[in-house]
């Protein structure tokens, strides 16, 4: 099996964020910047699939050179090899993002190509979708299982209070949610290793984009934290102050 | 202004609270930006006519039946085909969609068939002219992001639960749409759809939200949670991802990063932590609640009321009060 995953390098969510002078963007002093999560999840399905049933999974990031520390780390997971798409800024429309991936894609050879549920830092979800329908594949979003055998597979998808079970032909794009299979950290022989795999650059072919940042704000903080009593005899006073301070009961 | 439009997601042959909520926010785009007409679009298996007045009493002008015995459950292309050509022939100012797992896969699908770029998961938005200018929270929550979309149409998908759904009747006018392509030739083929449970509320239309973590200890002791949960009453009950994983509850009850994003207007956090990546799901929550033994767990650094205590004490004489409140 040939598989691609398209893999966002995002920010470090645990640290906290500041607006930088321009008002658009993210001050860039102190960021950390890891492989969204969904990403790591679509990773591992590739890697998990070849692993049992042959074949090898490339990996590709549109962004600065910065993102070749990202791919560097999806190559010490196991990934064959991988090619960065260069931008120097990554646009936050998805749909100039998707056609930079589909114009690499297209023609590969891929039995699938694997997408995150969202990127982590947008929280998009469109260019998964997207990308599919530049190249005229099949596309199942957000799945929580997956079983491939041969030339087809089905998923599950969760919706609000149900699910569907999905069955699609390969070649296929998938967009992966959680609850498949947790990353692997990568071990000391993938890490060396990685640092020989192949990684190609190349120009990215980003469309025009027609959604931009006009502006970021951090959300106003929350009051400060308040404990208003100890054990179950601060019941009474919840109670109270649900009713008639915070009117929510 | 030419018109707006708006899908009306259904399931099982029945629209859904977010179809309200696209026909609401399209009826007060049209209304704010001139005299525009709103065309609600119902897709699925025959039957669904009768619905269309319920689409009308929200404020679509037209409504659009698509109707086929073979799209009893959603149909990814045959859906987008059809979206994408009628928007393609009539010429719309905006296509409303929810940001529902259906709508999220939708929407996208139809943006790219028409070649043009869409704004997700939107909380709030404005049309001026030829852009929208749109509100969207991205970085887990963590960062409000004002987008300016260019080009028409607009294709957005609103956050579910940002618009209240409201009355504008219109009689509307009601049309029949063919699909725009056979849908036993579709290649993703939706073989079954399990709903869970019918009577519960989903989180993401729940006003209060009762949580529960790893405090709890054991899947049996979710009892407590779901007590509390009924005494209120309309209540939904959520997680955190240590007890998912542990299949204490299903996944698809997560709350945080990487499950579900919920604001409800009461989050009672039970024996949760508040790890960053939890709260990343439930930080816009209105008031926050919560009950915890250890007085330094990051969660009272949110929690408008916190108790300290033993959750096994605490929660039962919360649900008795509340029980008590109701009856009296
Ligand atoms: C990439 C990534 C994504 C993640 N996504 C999510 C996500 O979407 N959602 C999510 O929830 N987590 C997520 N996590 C996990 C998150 O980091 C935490 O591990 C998790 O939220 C902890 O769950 P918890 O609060 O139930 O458990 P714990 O952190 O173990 O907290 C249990 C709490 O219960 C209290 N307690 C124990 N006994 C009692 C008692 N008798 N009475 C009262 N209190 C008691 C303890 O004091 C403690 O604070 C993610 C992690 C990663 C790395
Ligand atoms: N710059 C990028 N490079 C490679 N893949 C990307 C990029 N941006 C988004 N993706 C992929 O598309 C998915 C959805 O992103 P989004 O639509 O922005 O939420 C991500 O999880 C990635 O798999």
């Amino acid at each position: 099996m040939q598989i691609a995953v398209c893999i966002k390098r995002v920010p470090d969510m645990e640290l906290r964020f500041s607006i930088a002078a321009d008002h658009k963007s993210l001050d860039p002093a102190g960021l950390k910047y890891e492989m969204g999560d969904f990403d790591g999840y679509a990773l591992e399905v590739g890697l998990q699939l070849t692993e049992k049933q042959g074949g090898e999974v490339v990996i590709v990031s549109v962004g600065p050179d910065g993102v070749q520390e990202t791919l560097r780390k999806g190559l010490a997971m196991g990934a064959a090899r991988a090619v960065q798409l260069k931008a120097d800024e990554v646009p936050v429309d998805g749909w100039a993002i998707a056609q930079a991936l589909a114009a690499e894609l297209t023609g590969g050879g891929w039995d699938l190509i694997l997408f995150g549920r969202m990127a982590t830092d947008t929280a998009h979800g469109t260019v998964g979708p997207m990308t599919a329908e530049l190249l005229g594949l099949p596309c199942v979003t957000a799945i929580s299982q997956l079983d491939v055998t041969g030339s087809s597979g089905t998923a599950r998808r969760d919706l609000e209070g149900a699910s569907e079970s999905v069955q699609f032909p390969l070649p296929a794009v998938l967009t992966i949610d959680e609850g498949i299979a947790r990353p692997r950290l990568a071990s000391l022989k993938g890490i060396m290793a990685a640092k020989k795999k192949p990684l190609e650059v190349k120009p990215a072919q980003l469309g025009r984009p027609n959604l931009v940042v006009e502006r970021m704000e951090l959300p106003a903080d929350r009051p400060p934290g308040r404990i208003i009593g100890e054990g179950p005899d601060a019941v009474p006073e919840l109670l109270r102050l649900l009713q008639t301070e915070a009117k929510v009961l | 202004m030419p018109p707006i439009l708006a899908f009306a997601e259904t399931r099982g042959g029945e629209l859904r609270k977010v179809a309200f909520e696209a026909v609401t926010a399209a009826r007060q785009a049209a209304d704010a930006s001139g005299s525009g007409e709103v065309h609600a679009v119902m897709i699925g298996a025959p039957g669904l006519a009768g619905r269309a007045e319920d689409l009308g009493r929200h404020g679509a002008d037209l409504t659009l039946v698509v109707e086929h015995p073979g799209l009893e459950r959603y149909s990814p292309e045959v859906f987008a085909a059809t979206l994408a050509e009628r928007v393609k022939t009539t010429g719309y100012r905006a296509a409303f969609f929810t940001a529902s797992a259906q709508g999220r896969d939708l929407a996208p699908r139809v943006a790219a068939r028409l070649g043009i770029s869409m704004a997700s998961d939107v909380t709030g938005f404005e049309l001026q002219g030829d852009t929208v200018v749109a509100q969207h929270p991205a970085y887990t929550g963590k960062v409000n992001v004002t987008l300016r979309l260019t080009g028409s149409p607009a294709i957005i998908s609103l956050r579910p639960g940002f618009v209240t759904p409201a009355e504008q009747p219109r009689g509307t006018r009601v049309e029949t749409l063919a699909p725009a392509m056979d849908p036993t030739t579709a290649r993703v083929m939706v073989t079954e759809l399990s709903q869970r449970s019918t009577t519960k509320l989903d989180l993401g239309e729940a006003s209060i939200i009762v949580s529960g973590g790893r405090g709890l200890r054991a899947a049996e002791n979710f009892k407590l949670v779901e007590d509390l949960a009924d005494a209120i009453g309309n209540a939904a009950v959520g997680a955190t991802r240590a007890v998912t994983d542990d299949g204490w509850r299903p996944p698809t009850d997560q709350i945080g990063q990487t499950g579900r994003l919920v604001s409800p207007d009461l989050y009672i956090a039970v024996g949760i932590s508040g790890a960053i990546q939890h709260l990343a799901g439930m930080r816009t929550a209105k008031t926050i609640v919560a009950i915890n033994k250890d007085k330094d767990a990051p969660i009272f650094k949110v929690a408008n009321y916190g108790i300290v205590g033993d959750l096994f004490e605490i929660v039962p004489r919360l649900t008795d009060e509340i029980k008590k409140t109701r009856r009296g």
